[in-house]
């Protein structure tokens, strides 16, 4: 089966680098999931979980936010914020919650609806893991 | 000449002298490897945001819509310049090195009539630019309780700088800082923030046609935020390599200067005491002699 190149990298470090054979990945305007010979594709994530196949392992990472880019033989996601799953918790998620409430605050049109909208993706955080 | 008492505190003193700088470079050498390795790591994040910027901004540049801080303010009048030094001193150059080139930049600045203002991070360069530019310094990072520079550091930076940008503060922002090429080497660079400069790596393959979502000037301008803390980022990691380079290196050379001082000292103790006691000698054998 046809393999693709995953790298999950944050501004501190690297947090993976597999070959994989499908990664399903939260965009910012849908998931989507990417896999050999995809159509060379850039967008921004919102928060959400991010799963890898890569032969019969699963692994999850959630993301707050970040892009990333898809080309045919390589998807690299380049985010801000991100841990595997399994070290996630309700507070950890909690405390996004209120980061993001709290830069919501203050906020007019199309910026507020973009805050309210990170809101509400942080909130769908708490029913995913 | 003096007498053999000072000489032999004198000695002892380098001696614990020797001993400090000793350590302190051994930290350093430690605290080295550590900052380059964290350097090392965030290397493959600031390539890849800088490639796809490059392509983006690259797209986008000359037409209309394309963002202010890509563009510019369509002003050249206000200059902010960022400096970023240590925390601490007894780094060689390190800290003058980066305080001069902006004294200078900004003397050019100033000369050629523009207004300057200063951001200053670590309290070193700080405390060098503060008698001659204390009025135009508008801000001060103090990152002295920081241990490890984090990427949060650099966000923060970024936002405040943005966020004065778009309050109309300046129009040009230009970091100053450190680079690390090897222990014995920190090349002091200004790097230009905003407009944002992009520069892709020169052996980059030529990029794929993307399909973008949302639309390539909302990606943009959601990116560009964070390519500016990405760049502060990696402007504070490398100055935090090229410190302890300099501080290691620095004081390797106080401590081999140090060593050559005992030897000097040591000889010359030893000459006092020969003398004394040839003095003492010819004294008992004058006396002998006059009996």
């Amino acid at each position: 089966m046809a393999t693709i190149q995953f790298d999950l990298v944050s501004p501190e470090r690297k947090l993976a680098s597999v070959v994989a054979s499908e990664i399903q990945i939260p965009g910012a305007d849908g998931d989507f999931t990417a896999m050999a010979d995809h159509a060379p594709f850039l967008t921004t994530l919102r928060p959400g979980v991010l799963s890898v196949k890569s032969g019969n392992d699963v692994t999850e990472y959630v993301v707050t936010g970040g892009f990333v880019e898809v080309s045919g033989e390589a998807a690299s996601v380049l985010a801000e914020e991100a841990m595997p799953k399994s070290e996630v918790t309700a507070d950890v998620v909690n405390g996004l919650v209120e980061a993001a409430v709290a830069a919501a605050e203050g906020l007019e049109g199309d910026a507020k609806d973009m805050a309210d909208k990170r809101v509400a993706d942080t909130k769908a955080l708490l029913d995913l893991i | 000449m003096p007498n053999l008492k000072d000489l032999k505190t004198r000695i002892e003193s380098v001696k614990n002298t020797r001993k400090i700088t000793k350590a302190m470079q051994m930290v350093s050498a430690a605290k080295l490897r550590r900052a380059q390795e964290a350097a090392e790591a965030g290397r493959p994040y600031a390539d890849r945001m800088n490639a796809v910027m490059a392509n983006l901004a690259g797209a986008s540049a000359g037409t209309d819509g394309a963002p202010k801080l890509l563009a510019g303010s369509g002003d050249d009048k206000v200059h902010l310049l960022i400096v970023a030094t240590a925390e601490r001193g007894l780094c060689g150059g390190f800290n003058s090195s980066i305080a001069k080139m902006a004294k200078a930049k900004a003397i050019e600045l100033i000369e050629a009539g523009k207004t300057v203002k200063m951001l200053t991070i670590g309290k070193k360069g700080r405390e060098q630019l503060k008698r001659e530019y204390e009025d135009i310094m508008i801000d001060h990072v103090d990152l002295s309780e920081v241990k490890r520079v984090g990427y949060a550091n650099a966000q923060s930076i970024a936002a405040d700088v943005v966020k004065r940008f778009e309050a109309g503060e300046f129009d040009v922002a230009t970091i100053f800082y450190n680079k690390f090429q090897s222990v014995i080497s920190q090349v002091p660079t200004a790097l230009q923030l905003i407009p944002a400069s992009f520069e892709a790596a020169e052996d980059a393959a030529e990029a794929p046609f993307y399909e973008y979502e949302p639309s390539e000037e909302e990606i943009l301008s959601d990116l560009l935020p964070r390519a500016l803390s990405t760049q502060v980022f990696t402007a504070l990691l490398e100055n935090g390599a090229s410190e302890q380079g300099a501080r290691m290196s620095a004081m390797d050379n106080a401590t081999r200067n140090a060593g050559e001082m005992i030897d000097k000292l040591t000889i010359e103790f030893n000459r006092s005491r020969q003398a004394a006691i040839t003095n003492e000698l010819i004294e008992i054998i004058s006396g002998a002699e006059a009996l």
